[in-house]
This record gives C-alpha cells, structure tokens and sequence, in this order.
C-alpha cells in the first residue's frame, strides 16, 4: 500500500503542469484517486460530507448488474451446448460464456476509457466514473456473436458523439450504453437482430446443431407468428436467447432490488415503467378483437406479464431508463418520464414488426423528451409561486 | 398554538459529542473580538483605533451601507490590533479586556411604551440592530423598511444542536422584554416556532402578542427558513426579519439593564471535546485557553457553530457573533486506499451504498475528509431527499452556476440562504460546493436587484 503511495507521490511531479508528462495528468488523478480516497478536506460550507461519491454510485450500480451478468454467461454456454443436443454442467456452461463475455467487456472498456482518457486530459478535467457503468452496460445488451471490432466502433461512438460533444458526462441527451447499441444496431443490423446472432452455434469436431434448431428470441416468434414456444416461466428465470444481460427478469429484479435498496436507482422510474409496460400490454389485449390478421390478434392477446419479462423490457427499465443523466430530473417527471418508456417500449414492440425490440427505441426516445418534461414540471412550479404572489398582493 | 406542521424530508445526523446538560467554568480570557466577516456582505468602516479605550456598547466600526448601523464592543478594554487580510480586508478588531466590565450606559425602559423610532434608535445605537437578519439574502436589516413579519426559530435540530432549555433557562425575563421589542418592529406577526417533541423552554410560555408553531421532523425542522415555508412563504418584494433567541435575550437585557451585554450559554461538543457541557461565554471571546483544556490532543478542526453551517477558526480563534455552538471534530486529511471499496461499517451516508445503514441509531465520528473529488452535478433526485421546500434544488443551482437571474427569481431564490442549503452539500455525491453557490447567487441578486 505504501508501494503504491509512494509510486503515485514519486510520479506526480512529471505529470503537474510543466512536467515532462502533463498530457498524463488526468489518467495519473484518475488513477490515484482509483487507490486512494483524496486527502481533499472541506474548505466551505459544511465540515462533514458523506461518505457516497461517483466511485461508490458506480460500483453499487455495477454490484447490481452482476446477477444479470453472471446469469448471461452461463445462458450463453447453456443454450449453445443445447444447440448441440449436449448437456453441460453449471461450470462448463459458464466458462464457455465467461470465455465469449470477456473480451465483449474488455473491448467495450478500452475502447470506450481510451476515449474518455483522451478527452478528460484535452479538457484538464479530473475523468468522471460514468463510462464505469456504461462500459459494462454495453456488452450485456450485445448479441454474442457480435464481431469485436463492431463493439469497439459502436462504443467510440458513443462515448464521442452521444456524450462528449455535448461537453462529457452531465451534458449528454441520450443514455450512451444505448446509443452504442443503437448505433450497432442500425449500422450492423445482420449482426444486430434475426435468428442468427443470439445464440453461439459454433462447432467442434464431431459437434453438430440438431435438427430442426431455430435461434429466433421470443420476440422474434411474437413478431412473426403471434406465439412463442418459450414459457413466461422461461422468460422469467431468463432460459432464452437475448442480448448477453437482459434474458432473465429473475436477475434483473435482484439487481432492481439492489438499486432501490441503496438509493441509487430511481424506483419511480422502474415502478412507472412497468406500470406503462403493463397499461399498453392490457390495451392490446382489448384491441385484440379488431386486429387487422390473426398473427396480430394473437401477438396482441398475449397476457400483459409476458411482455415485462420477454425481451429486454425489465433491463431496459431497470439499468437503461434510470440513467440520472438522460432520464427526467424532476420527481414528477420521473413518473411521466418511466411510464411513457414503458408505454412506448411495448407499442414499437408490437407495432413494429422491423423492430421486434421497442424498448432501445422507446427509452433513447424519451431521452429526449426528459427535458420537455421536466419543463413543463419546473413551469408549474414557477407558475404557483407566481400565482402565491399575485394572490397575496391583491 | 396551531396544529403541528410535520417536516418529511430532511436528516438527523448523529455525531458523537453532544453536550451533558452541565456548565463548566469557563475564565474570562485575555482578548475578545469582533469579525465583520460574521455578516454576509458587510464592508466595515472603522470607528476606533489601535490603543483606544472602549467601553462594552462602544461602536468599533459601521456599515459601509448604512453608517447607523453599528458594531459594538463585547466587553470594555484596549483596541489593540485591528488584523486584515488580504486586500487589507479587515478580519478582526481585538479588544484587550479589563479585568471587570465596564458598560456604556443606555437608558432603562419599558419598549411597550416607546414609539418605533426610538426602539429602532436604541437597538443601532447599542450595537444590537445586527442580531437582525433580513431576508431575502440573509444580510443585516435595513432600519428604514418595516418587515412583513419577524420568524424566530426556537430550537435548533443541527447536530449536536445545543437546547434552548438550557439556554434560555433563568433569561425569561429578558427574552419577554425582547420580543416587546420586537413588537414594535413590526405591523406584522411575530412567528416563535417550537419542538413538538417537547423541551420547550419555559420563556416561550405566557408570552402575549406572539404566534406559536410547532414544528416536527428532521433537520432541518429547526432551520428558520424551513418555518418561514412552511407558514408563510416568502414571495418577491416581502421583507422578513430573523433573530435568534439567544439574542432576543440580549436586546431584553438593554432595554432591561440599559447595558449591551451579549453573554451567552455556549455548548462546547464533538467528538473530540474530553466532556461535551455548557459554558458561559460572551460573544467574541478568545477560545484558547477553553480548547487546550477541554479538546483532546490531535489534529482537529475547531468550529466555531455547527458542523453544517459553522466558521472553521484557529485554535486561537474567537466565538462568532451569532454562535450559541462550538464543534471540535478530527481533520480528515489522510488518504484512504480504496475507500471508495470499502464496506463502510463506520462510514455516514444517507444512501444505502455502505453497511453502516444496518445500524440505524449508530453514532458517528466524523471527520473534514470530503470523500471524494468535485465531478459533474449528475445525481438528481437526492437533494430533494433532505430539502423541505417546494422548491427545485438542483435547477435552482444550476440556474445559479450560469448567473440567470430571471431563472434564479422564478425558481424561488428569495425564500433561502445559504444554510438552508446546508445538508444538501452534505450529501452530494458530486461534492459540490452548494453553500458557495448560494451565497454567489444572492450576492449576485443583490447586486444587481438590491
């Protein structure tokens, strides 16, 4: 510990302003503080602080997405070798996804803190810990299969276009773990979507895929047949194909209860969401008498819980939509703000038959809404200490 | 007395160090002085100079803005060095005391039967105007606008807040002379909140002419901007005047004595005070010889107020103008290695993200370390946790930060000062500086609105 100290005090000189390696500053700082809480004390104001800062927020956050991670990788080896008619046990199926996750996460973090690195020295700002969260966010809502170099583009992206010409974290409009998919997604879309991607087929000597194997998510049937063969049951535990995180709703409520439990997570958006999810799911159900086919009808009657757990509805409004930054600021935006997620998330996904996932585009979409919401909160507000004045005056 | 207004948001922060409801003895020290920087926005003109002789309730200096204003000395003795800082700002007028008191005399008198005028008269001339505080802005009252109402808070929920029980205890009879003073301040109502969880000091009882409200909840309940919210929101162009009892006490003690006397109880705590207890200290007096005997040894930051709102002062500091309260608690200047990462079983935080929520009625040491750099103003939804107004804090701030001031009118910048903010600084994640920023938007305002 005293190595380390030591190491971060010797080398400080060469990276203050004038050093040799200035340009280093800001990934010296970030990494120092990485080690060590500053010895900064407070100067004004209040004497005491709380313990929580950007570090702590950000690894709860990354405490709560480990249940869905670890749960995604073992899915992963669990539906290849079921691909292949094998049985595998708990531990093989893990590896097998630990070794398809691993450099998913690994490439999404270089690339992504590259990046950030690159931009918080430009700036002479100290790096924020956003791309924390983000940068573990965009692997678990990657298909597999995604080819590295693809994630790599995606997150650069992300990180350049969706946060940092905005003027870098707390000035982005759009969630950039959703942008980088979005971008993928449009940019890469026979690598994005279809029955191909979700699952890991890839063969061995002597291994083959057995007949009659289809790797369509659930979605993918809804959108197509208006049925699924996969059980709500299966959705919950998250035993389907999907994106590397978002498969099983069990996982993803631990890590809900988790963000709620601690403060970090907004519970009026996750709650509002659900109950936005759970409102459009229900009017389908009524409008299912008068749908246009009958692939139509049945996808509409489907009963409103199979949406929240199919897809990545539950990570989506877990993970995605609480995202301080994009989402509403104001607590009755929050509600707004969730519930039309939710609403919007299971209209594209029924409506749309290009896009059997709504939720990427119902929560990029109110992203941007957030602002004209939280407006429109904030007016009120001002609007009734107008009026307690006018009234008083009169 | 009204029905009880409830305060939900908010946070009891619990340190260790509250006083025991004991005096000890504490012996007049050598010098006393006055700060000017105690007021927000005051630029002081000198009245006195190095090697005068003044008596307690001789004006040091006045008001740059109002030369009626005036700041009187403590106690009686020699004007030994008037210390500045940087651009020659005055900092301190120390005082070398006489071994006993001599007062400046005032005359003896009922405020009841004086016209408003001359009470105004009385409290300039004494040096007791600047227990006043106006709001909006939270400076020194202008004598020549009658305020809406005048608030005072009659118990204080910051950590280890000292009890007004104590306090005012023996003083009933000054506080009552105080409050007819006040009386005559004003057209409109005099607002004297008090603790719904009892301990309500008996000077508060039988006191005509006074609205009486009791107030529930955590901090800050006790904050008199809290109140004034709750019973009657500021809006723009009103003028409310605030005081503390403790200094009601004083003006009492003119009108009753005809002496400017601002002796007060003072509780010493924190966690590193060997015995957290009450003494009696009076205003501006040298703390030296208090803190090297009562404060345990070590690197400790001496404040002179709470641990939310205080003055941080040298161990050779002086009590502050306003200050009922003494905090000592440790410097936090050490680096922790991977703190961040930690459990936090002995850590505070009003999230979850540390297991010292498992112990819920856990009493903290706490030290100065910030945890944590300043970063990007991103966490919405926790200063509203702690801030009992409807107003919008962060927007609020950020409205401030780029200086709008239409923005910063209409999102209610009237109704606070900095101290209201206090616990909102506490608790942000991003490690802002929000006491800062409000006193730079109400500066701001000032000067550009008046």
């Amino acid at each position: 510990m005293n190595l380390i100290k030591n190491f971060f005090d010797s080398t400080r000189p060469y990276v203050s302003e004038g050093g040799k390696f200035e340009w280093l500053w800001s990934v010296h700082n970030g990494m120092e503080t990485l080690f060590f809480v500053p010895d900064e004390t407070t100067h004004s104001g209040a004497h005491i602080r709380d313990a929580i800062d950007m570090k702590r927020t950000m690894i709860t956050v990354i405490l709560a997405l480990m249940p869905a991670l670890l749960f995604g990788m073992w899915n992963i080896g669990f539906q290849h070798y079921r691909a292949l008619g094998m049985d595998a046990d708990l531990m093989t199926n893990f590896l097998f996804g630990l070794e398809k996750v691993l450099p998913l996460i690994i490439v999404s973090y270089v690339s992504g803190l590259g990046v950030e690195f690159a931009f918080a020295q430009w700036r002479r700002h100290p790096i924020n810990e956003g791309f924390l969260v983000s940068g573990m966010l965009i692997p678990m809502i990657m298909p597999v299969d995604i080819p590295l170099w693809m994630v790599a583009i995606s997150t650069i992206f992300a990180v350049i276009i969706g946060k940092e010409v905005f003027g870098g974290t707390g000035m982005n409009i759009l969630n950039p773990a959703l942008t980088a998919r979005a971008f993928a997604f449009f940019a890469y879309p026979t690598y994005m979507s279809g029955d191909q991607v979700w699952i890991n087929t890839s063969t061995q000597e002597g291994q083959k895929v057995v007949d009659g194997f289809s790797g369509a998510t659930a979605l993918g049937e809804l959108a197509t047949t208006g049925t699924t063969h996969f059980s709500a049951m299966d959705a919950f535990w998250g035993t389907i194909p999907g994106s590397v995180g978002e498969t099983s709703a069990f996982a993803i409520i631990i890590g809900a209860l988790i963000l709620i439990a601690s403060g970090i997570g907004s519970w009026r958006i996750i709650i509002s969401g659900v109950i936005g999810g759970a409102v459009m799911a229900l009017l389908f159900n009524a409008l299912a008498p008068v749908a246009i086919s009958d692939v139509q009808k049945e996808f509409f009657a489907i009963p409103f819980w199979h949406h929240l757990v199919f897809g990545g509805f539950a990570f989506g409004m877990v993970f995605m939509a609480t995202d301080p930054v994009s989402a509403a600021q104001t607590m009755r935006g929050k509600w707004i703000y969730g519930f039309l997620a939710g609403f919007l998330a299971i209209m594209i996904r029924v409506f749309n038959p290009a896009y059997p996932e709504g939720v990427m585009l119902a929560i990029l979409f109110m992203n941007v809404m957030a602002p004209l919401i939280d407006h429109y909160v904030i007016q009120s507000n001002i609007k009734k200490r107008l009026k307690r004045a006018t009234v008083k005056a009169a | 007395m009204s029905k009880t207004i409830k305060i939900k948001r908010g946070l009891d922060i619990n340190l260790k160090g509250k006083a025991e409801q004991v005096f000890g003895e504490f012996t007049s020290p050598a010098t006393y002085a006055l700060k000017p920087t105690d007021f927000a926005n005051l630029t002081p003109k000198m009245l006195v100079k190095e090697g005068q002789e003044v008596k307690a309730g001789d004006p040091l200096f006045y008001s740059k803005m109002d030369e009626r204003i005036l700041f009187c000395a403590p106690v009686s003795g020699e004007v030994t060095e008037i210390r500045r800082g940087a651009k020659r700002k005055i900092l301190e007028v120390i005082i070398l005391a006489d071994k006993e008191v001599r007062f400046k005399e005032f005359p003896v008198s009922d405020p009841s039967g004086l016209a408003r005028e001359e009470v105004i008269e009385r409290l300039l001339s004494s040096g007791t105007w600047p227990f006043l505080v106006k709001r909006p802005y939270g400076v020194l009252a202008n004598p020549d606008r009658s305020p809406n109402a005048i608030f005072i808070s009659g118990f204080d929920t910051a950590p280890m807040a000292p009890s007004y029980d104590v306090i005012l205890n023996g003083q009933e009879e000054h506080f009552a002379t105080g409050i007819a003073a006040l009386k005559r301040l004003t057209d409109g109502a005099i607002h004297l909140s008090v603790d719904a969880r009892g301990g309500m000091p008996k000077a508060y009882e039988g006191l005509s002419g006074v609205n009486i409200h009791s107030f529930e909840g955590p901090h800050p309940a006790g904050n008199v901007g809290t109140q004034i919210h709750h019973i009657s929101p500021m809006n723009k162009g009103e003028i409310i005047w605030t005081i503390n009892p403790e200094d009601v006490v004083v003006l009492g003690r003119l009108f009753n004595e005809g002496k400017y006397n601002p002796e007060r109880v003072v509780a010493l705590t924190g966690s590193e005070v060997k015995k957290p207890r009450y003494f009696r200290i009076t205003q501006g007096a040298n703390l030296e010889q208090l803190f090297n005997d009562e404060v345990n040894e070590g690197n400790v930051r001496f404040i002179s107020g709470d641990v939310l709102t205080g003055k941080k002062i040298d161990k050779t500091g002086f009590l502050g103008f306003f200050d009922q309260h003494l905090t000592v608690i440790p410097e936090g200047d050490f680096k922790e290695f991977v703190g961040w990462l930690s459990p936090g079983f002995n850590k505070f935080s009003m999230s979850r993200t540390f297991f010292s929520w498992l112990n819920p009625n856990k009493e903290y040491v706490l030290d100065t370390n910030q945890h944590g750099e300043e970063r990007a103003f991103v966490i919405t939804g926790e200063l509203e946790r702690v801030f009992p107004f409807d107003i919008y804090p962060m927007e609020l701030l950020k409205s401030i930060m780029v200086g709008d001031i239409e923005r910063m009118e209409s999102l209610g910048i009237y109704e606070v000062v900095e101290e209201d903010f206090a616990l909102c600084e506490v608790i942000c994640t991003s490690k802002i500086e929000i006491q800062k920023t409000v006193s730079n938007g109400l500066r701001l305002m000032e000067k550009e609105l008046g």
